[in-house]
This record gives C-alpha cells, sequence and structure tokens, in this order.
C-alpha cells in the first residue's frame, strides 16, 4: 500500500486524549471501531481500570504537552469497583480543573461522560462535539 | 529502561493494512533506538508467527515486546503466553490496538489513520520501555467454600462444590431450606412442584458429608481475603429440644396456643408459634418464636421438656477459601392503592395468588368468594416510569401464563384477561404463550406511557379494570373480575447492603449485586474469591439461576484447585518515603486494602496485596503522589501521552515487490499454516474453488476468505473462469 500521511496539524483536528477503562468504556470504543462508526483520528486513548485511577497531573501533562482537550470516558454508575465511581471522578475533574486555571488553561478543555461497553455512537458524538467546542476556545 | 525491544505490526490479513501502511511503520520504527526488530507480519496471532516470535525473543536477547493488532481484549492472553514461552516477563509487553480504535473507525482518512497508527506504536514502546518485570502474587488457599443462601441456587451449588472435593458450609437465614422455590407449586417445564425439588436437593446434600449446613443463620463479620476468609456466624437457637420425643413436638405444634400471620403464606393464612413453614419443611425440625410464648406459662410448663427457651445464640468462627454469594430475591411489594393493593379488597399480587392456589385444591376462594375471573396487570414495579424499578423482571411474564395455564386445569370455568405492556416469553416459554392464547385467556396490550396504565376501581361489589387497548385503537375497555392481580417483578433483598458492606461487594443502580463484567465475567465480582449466583444478582428463573450458580461454583474449584492462586500483581505500591500518612487513600477503598502501619517509627500506608483490586481509586487522592498502581505509573503513562505526540512524514512510496527487503523490518518470513495447506491442495494450473477445497479438506468459506488475502498479497492470481462460468479459477503465483 502507498500512502503519503499527514500530520494532524496539518489537517487542524483538534487532538483529544481520552482516558478509558478496561472494563467499560474501552470495550464501548472498540466497538464503534468494529462497526466502522467514524470519529477523529485525533482521538488518543489511554486505558485504565477505573476513571477513578486518572491522576489529574496526567491530565495537566497531556494539555501542557500539545493536547487540546481531555477527556473522561467514565465508568459512571456502571462501575464495578466503587458505587461512589462518579462522585470520585468528579472530584479528580475539579481537582484538574484547580490546576488548569492556576496555569491559564481553558477549563473547558476538559469533559467527562459516562461512556457504557455498548456506548459507540454516543462516544463517536461525544467526540464529534468536544471537537467542535475545543475548536471554538480561543485562548 | 527497556534497551531491546521487538516491535511486531500486525495486517490482520486486510484489516488493519487496508488502511494503515504497516510496512511504512514497521521500517520507520526499525529505525527507533532501542528497537532490535520491527516486523510487519499478516496475522500476529497465528501459529507461525508465534513461534517466530518465541524464537526472535530468545535469538536477540529481547527485553520486551510490543504487538499493535487488535483489542488487547482479544489477545492479551495470547502473547502474554507467547512472552512467557519465550522466557520473558509478561509483564514486558505491550499491546497496542491499531485495529479497534484506529484502522477500522478510520477507515475513511486512510492517511491519517496511518499517522495516528504511529502515535500508538510510539506510545506503546514508550510505555514498555518503563515497563517492570511483575510476578504474580502466590496465595495459599483452603479448600473450603461458604455458600451463602440455601435456595435452588445455593443447594445445587454447594452439591457441585462437594462434589468436586471442597468443603461447603451452606449458610441460610431463614430456618428452613429451599428459599422462594418452596413456595411455588408447579414449576414449567418439569410439573414437578419447588418443594419436590427442594426435597430431592436435600437429600443429595445429607448424603455429602462434606457439607454442613447452617440454618437460622446470619454473617456477622468478615475478615480476610481470597483463600482465608475469616467468617463469624451468629447462630440463632430453634428452642427444640435436641433430645424430645418426635411426637411430644408434634403435640407441642398441635397444642401451641399463640398464632401470627403466616410469612410463608405470605400473611393469607396464620400459624402456630411453634411452626415449620410447611408440613415437609427440612431440616424436619420445627422452630419456636420463644418472645410469643412469654406469656405463656401453662404452656410452656406443660411442654418442659420439649421445649429449650434457655437454648443460646451460637457464635461460630469459620476459615473458607471462597465464598459464593446466593442470596436470592424479594418480591416486589407494591405501595398501598398502587392499582387498588390494599385499598381494594379483592386486588392480590402473583405470589400471594400461587400461595392461594396451593391451598385451595378444589375450588379457589378469596374474601369467602369464588373466584371465577381474573385480571392480570403485568409489569407492576417493573420497568417503572417514576420509580427506581427501570429493569424489566423478565421471568414474571412467562410466571403469569403458567399460573394461568394452571388456573384452567385445577378449576375449569376460569377466565383469565391479560393486561400487558410487552409479552416477553423467550425461547421455550413461547409455547406457553401460544397454549395460554389457545386456551382462550384474553390479552389486552396497552401503551407503555403511565396516562395509558390500567385503572382498578369499585364499582358497587364489582372490580372493574379500565384499559385502553392498543389493538383496537386504544379504545378503553372495562374488565370486571373477581380478582385482580398484580404481576409483581423481583427486587433486591433489603439485607443485601449488610451482605454488601460485609464483603465489599458492589451494588448496582438496580440494588442487585454487580459482577465485573455481564458477558465476559458474569459471576465473578470485584472481590477475589467472592462470586455471586441466581437472583442477587438480578432476576432470574429458576433454570437460570441454578446455571449461573453452577458457573460460580465451577470458578471456585477451579480457583481453589491447586491449594495456590496466583493474583494479578496489578496493585497499588506505596513510595514509604514519600508517604506522610493523611488517611484519604484508605478513606476512597471500598475494600479496606490500605491500612497505616508504623515503619521506622514513621506512619506510613500499607496495601494488602490479597485485598486491593488494582482500581487506582486511592492513587489521585494522595496530596504526596505516593501511591501508584504498577503498570500504570506515571512515567508510563506521561510517556504514552508523548509518544502520542509523534509528528510523522510518510512519503508516498510504491512499493517495489521485487525490492529486496530487510528481513527484520519487512515481510513474512514464513506464510500461515491455513495458505501453506490451501498451497498444498493446488496444482500448478488453474484450479477451482471446488477443486481446491476437496484436495485440501479445509471448509469451503475458510478456502473462499483466505483465497481473498492471498490474492491481495500476491500468493495468487486469478486466472479467469471456468467454461460453465460458475467459478473463478486461481493459479499459484
Amino acid at each position: 500500500m502507498a500512502t503519503t500521511a499527514t500530520t494532524s496539524q496539518e489537517t487542524k483536528l483538534p487532538k483529544i486524549l481520552v482516558f478509558s477503562t478496561d472494563k467499560i468504556s474501552d470495550p464501548g470504543i472498540d466497538q464503534a471501531g468494529l462497526r466502522k462508526i467514524h470519529y477523529s483520528p485525533s482521538v488518543y486513548v489511554i486505558n485504565l481500570p477505573c476513571s477513578s485511577g486518572v491522576k489529574p497531573r496526567w491530565i495537566l501533562h497531556a494539555l501542557e504537552n500539545g493536547f487540546d482537550g481531555v477527556f473522561i470516558a467514565a465508568d459512571g454508575h456502571e462501575c464495578s469497583y466503587s458505587a461512589k465511581c462518579p462522585e470520585h471522578t468528579n472530584t479528580i475533574i475539579q481537582t484538574a480543573q484547580e490546576l488548569m486555571k492556576e496555569k491559564n488553561i481553558n477549563t473547558k478543555r476538559i469533559r467527562m461522560a459516562a461512556v457504557c461497553s455498548v456506548c459507540a455512537e454516543p462516544f463517536a458524538s461525544h467526540m464529534e462535539n468536544f471537537s467542535k467546542i475545543l475548536a471554538g476556545i480561543e485562548e | 529502561m527497556k534497551e531491546r525491544i521487538g516491535v511486531y505490526i500486525c495486517h490482520c490479513g486486510g484489516n488493519i493494512s487496508d488502511y494503515v501502511d504497516v510496512e511504512e511503520l514497521s521500517k520507520m520504527f526499525h529505525k527507533e533506538e532501542n528497537v532490535v526488530i520491527a516486523k510487519d507480519v499478516m496475522f500476529a496471532c497465528a501459529d507461525s508467527n508465534q513461534k517466530d516470535m518465541v524464537q526472535d525473543i530468545q535469538e536477540n536477547k529481547l527485553d520486551a515486546i510490543v504487538v499493535c493488532s487488535c483489542s488487547p481484549k482479544l489477545h492479551l492472553h495470547t502473547f502474554r503466553s507467547v512472552a512467557a514461552r519465550a522466557g520473558l516477563n509478561p509483564s514486558n509487553y505491550v499491546q497496542v490496538n491499531i485495529r479497534e480504535q484506529c484502522s477500522w473507525p478510520h477507515s475513511d482518512r486512510p492517511r491519517e489513520a496511518t499517522v495516528k497508527a504511529a502515535g500508538l506504536i510510539r506510545a506503546g514502546i514508550n510505555r514498555v520501555s518503563f515497563s517492570e518485570s511483575l510476578e504474580d502474587i502466590q496465595l495459599e488457599v483452603k479448600k473450603s467454600v461458604m455458600v451463602l443462601g440455601a435456595g435452588v441456587a445455593g443447594m445445587k451449588a454447594a452439591i457441585d462444590l462437594a462434589k468436586s472435593g471442597n468443603e461447603v458450609f451452606l449458610v441460610e437465614k431463614d430456618f428452613f431450606v429451599g428459599g422462594r422455590i418452596a413456595q411455588k407449586d408447579k414449576l414449567f417445564v418439569t410439573g414437578q412442584s419447588g418443594k419436590q425439588i427442594v426435597a430431592s436437593l436435600y437429600d443429595e446434600i445429607k448424603k455429602q458429608s462434606n457439607i454442613t449446613i447452617f440454618t437460622g443463620t446470619s454473617i456477622e463479620k468478615v475478615s480476610g481475603s481470597l483463600g482465608n476468609f475469616h467468617i463469624d456466624l451468629k447462630v440463632k437457637p430453634r428452642y427444640i429440644n435436641g433430645k424430645a420425643d418426635k411426637q411430644a413436638v408434634k403435640r407441642a405444634m398441635e397444642e401451641c396456643p399463640v398464632e401470627v400471620p403466616d410469612a410463608f403464606n405470605l400473611g393469607l393464612t396464620k400459624r402456630k408459634a411453634i411452626y415449620k413453614n410447611y408440613p415437609e419443611a427440612l431440616p424436619d425440625v420445627p422452630v419456636v418464636e420463644a418472645e410469643l410464648l412469654k406469656d405463656q406459662p401453662d404452656f410452656t410448663a406443660k411442654f418442659a421438656s420439649t421445649l429449650n427457651l434457655n437454648e443460646q445464640e451460637e457464635t461460630i468462627s469459620l476459615i473458607v477459601g471462597s465464598v459464593l454469594v446466593t442470596t436470592g430475591y424479594e418480591n416486589y411489594q407494591p405501595k398501598e392503592g398502587e392499582f387498588g393493593y390494599k385499598t381494594i379488597d379483592n386486588v392480590v399480587t402473583l405470589p400471594e395468588l400461587n400461595r392461594l392456589m396451593e391451598l385451595n385444591p378444589q375450588k379457589l376462594v378469596y374474601n369467602g368468594k369464588e373466584i371465577k375471573s381474573i385480571a392480570f396487570i403485568y409489569c407492576v414495579g417493573s420497568r417503572q416510569k417514576k420509580g427506581e424499578n427501570k429493569y424489566c423482571s423478565r421471568q414474571c411474564c412467562t410466571s403469569t401464563i403458567y399460573t394461568s395455564l394452571q388456573l384452567k386445569e385445577k378449576y375449569k370455568e376460569m377466565q383469565t384477561y391479560h393486561l400487558y405492556r410487552d409479552i416477553r416469553a423467550y425461547g421455550k416459554q413461547e409455547v406457553l404463550y401460544t397454549q395460554s392464547a389457545k386456551q382462550g385467556d384474553l390479552y389486552f396490550k396497552y401503551e407503555d406511557k403511565e396516562k395509558d396504565f390500567p385503572v382498578v376501581e369499585k364499582v358497587g361489589k364489582n372490580t372493574i379494570v379500565k384499559v385502553k387497548d392498543s389493538l383496537t385503537a386504544r379504545k378503553e375497555l372495562e374488565i370486571e373480575a373477581d380478582l385482580v392481580v398484580l404481576v409483581t417483578g423481583m427486587v433486591a433483598r433489603e439485607d443485601s447492603t449488610h451482605i454488601s458492606e460485609l464483603f465489599k461487594i458492589p451494588i448496582g443502580r438496580d440494588r442487585f449485586f454487580n459482577e465485573i463484567h455481564p458477558k465476559l465475567k458474569p459471576v465473578e465480582t470485584v472481590i477475589k474469591g467472592v462470586y455471586i449466583g441466581g437472583t442477587c444478582q438480578g432476576p432470574k428463573n429458576v433454570t437460570e439461576s441454578v446455571q449461573s450458580s453452577l458457573a460460580g461454583a465451577s470458578k471456585i474449584t477451579a480457583l481453589l484447585k491447586s491449594g495456590t492462586v496466583a493474583v494479578d500483581p496489578i496493585i497499588a505500591r506505596v513510595d514509604t518515603d514519600a508517604c506522610t500518612w493523611c488517611g484519604k487513600c484508605a478513606d476512597v477503598c471500598d475494600y479496606g486494602a490500605l491500612k497505616v502501619v508504623e515503619v521506622d517509627g514513621k506512619k506510613v500506608a500499607s496495601v494488602n496485596k490479597a485485598v486491593c483490586t488494582g482500581c487506582g481509586i486511592c492513587a489521585p487522592v494522595c496530596p504526596e503522589n505516593a501511591i501508584e498502581i504498577a503498570q500504570y505509573t506515571d512515567k508510563g503513562i506521561e510517556s504514552m501521552i508523548d509518544g502520542f505526540m509523534l509528528d510523522v512524514q510518510i512519503q508516498e512510496k510504491e512499493v517495489n515487490a521485487d525490492e529486496v527487503q530487510d528481513e527484520n523490518a519487512v515481510g513474512m518470513k514464513e506464510y500461515p499454516q491455513v495458505w501453506k495447506e490451501i498451497l498444498a491442495g493446488m496444482t500448478d494450473e488453474k484450479n477451482t474453488i471446488p477443486q481446491i477445497i476437496e484436495n485440501s479438506k479445509l471448509k469451503g468459506e475458510l478456502v473462499t476468505y483466505h483465497l481473498m488475502t492471498m490474492n491481495k498479497y500476491g500468493v495468487v492470481v486469478p486466472a479467469g473462469m471456468d467454461q460453465k462460468e460458475e467459478y473463478f479459477y486461481y493459479k499459484k503465483k
């Protein structure tokens, strides 16, 4: 196969880092691929055991090193580890936003939504909406 | 830091390489620092490639590998096993998903898919560079199991566990075994009664010398973890003298002067203060409600040698390797006024009707009136619009239809009306629905909107149910019925919260216990060694309950078989230099895995390896950043983020088939086995697909599928069609 690859910078697509979870949201993201539901190729995924395990410093690291936004594809109430997962994840977002304010990073650059193991379309839709939000941010 | 890394980039037939330029990527990463081998391979998971990988790892002394192919959910264990076979610690392998999360969702933008794949692979290489060799944590386990709940699911699982060589403690909160099934009369498909099933299971249990049954027993305290759960039981007294004559016990039951509503019959009858749930209830020893006999000195004096009212509660401590929770469900209890329940005198629930039917073998009588017509209202307490029970209880439709068939069989002139939103009679149960319709039961569908729900009214002495029938253009019909039966579903037991707190089993929004994954780990909980089965997990019929509890029993048997268990080493760990013990980590840990300990006079957090689930919830809350999860370290994650930022320029290039390729960089060293078999089935001349199938003895669809890919990669070429124009010819290239 012969190709010419371009960088994502050339296509001007906002670069999004997604934190997914092994058992709940990552299978949902996989399913979007399986069903060839298209979303931005500038979306990169790191999967963790639980969305309440995302460290705010990782979010900052991504935003300070070229990512335009960070999306937490949370387990929500489906979490098999903790019934309080949505609260824990929410606290992480709040902490990250505090750190972002200190560094003059727009807090709209972080977003969270529950993504279930069959949420293929919702995930693609979240990515589309988040891309639009990020593209519209003027620092 | 790893310095001898092997990178394998999979074509997956064409699933990846149709959109991602894997050959270009393998060339690119071959030049990377610390990458010794970078290969593109046709099928990374193929046996032949696995053998090559083992050889590569050993010959090149690789210290880490990155496999870039499909989702790790498919082949994580395949490649961990490859690493282990080659003598490489499986933790030094990283899977990069360039199919489900790259080539497929970005099949519309292949060039950008290639750029993304480059970033994903770079991130994988970065991550594996910081990987550590982790060893499974080996725990000694006792070959003993506690089964909580002696309903049909728990009893059957206990037998299975015992037959597999485990010591079993079957613990039941009630004084009699059988649970809800004992309240059922005939059951679909076999026609056996619930009581018959309970009796046969109890008989089987008594034959197993390694099962101990505790009835009237609750769980008081749980500590320990997988392999060594320490559980305290509280055994309530039966207040019957163990040496008492059976006839005397029988007389005491008959002569007991105190009566109370009979919970087993859902309050429809009364029972004595000395009772059995039903005459054949097991164990065959009645129970005395001592509180109720406080004011009966004459009676207790008369039976002083039969009763033992001074008997005390007993606490028993047991150590078990694993726990199977089969605590069952409760029937939904309608609120007062819900479809006339408790406000209109002839409105009952389905479980109440089932008890009434057993208590009325000749003619069905309720409140002194013979019942000849019944209106069933489905989905009461399930699929709620306003309430919390959003789920379908799924077994109630067929339970109602079967009850309707039994009503007609037992009482002949019974007319039933079924007011439903949807009928869910799946599998063999559909036969019942057909039978019911054929016997003249009338079904009325109403819209799944609260304003269209049926209304129960009392008009004079008559009970009328009004329903807007969807099949007659939502015309309101009025049905007069002798009895209105609310088809109530299953709800989680009130005491599940207590069990959840003791064992730390997560509870879902529906308040039933949560498994790890409904499809892939359907009976496992996040608590190592604790499994769930039956209806404590969600609504199920008897068959499904037993299936799930037996699945749990099999998992436990496999777990305890060898006497030791290897536990995943991906758990939390504490940097004791950085930790200042604030307790925040322990506060958010639902499992009690973090405790304070003193190290060299300093208070620090310590992780119980057997208990930690590796969820990572404790890590972000640490103000000193002193906690991390193995394989999810700051270095590892942040290096992945850096890898994603890789900026690549891949120049357009025509692949020259005759070009001498760097063996380590590009191409398959060997075709997959199935290709070899297909080629062996081909002559040097033209071959039709049927000829190849016949010669190779492979399945037709396998040959057809692989020929397409082989054609794409120039291994075979099409060579026109046969004379009848039925088949294409293929020829070896």
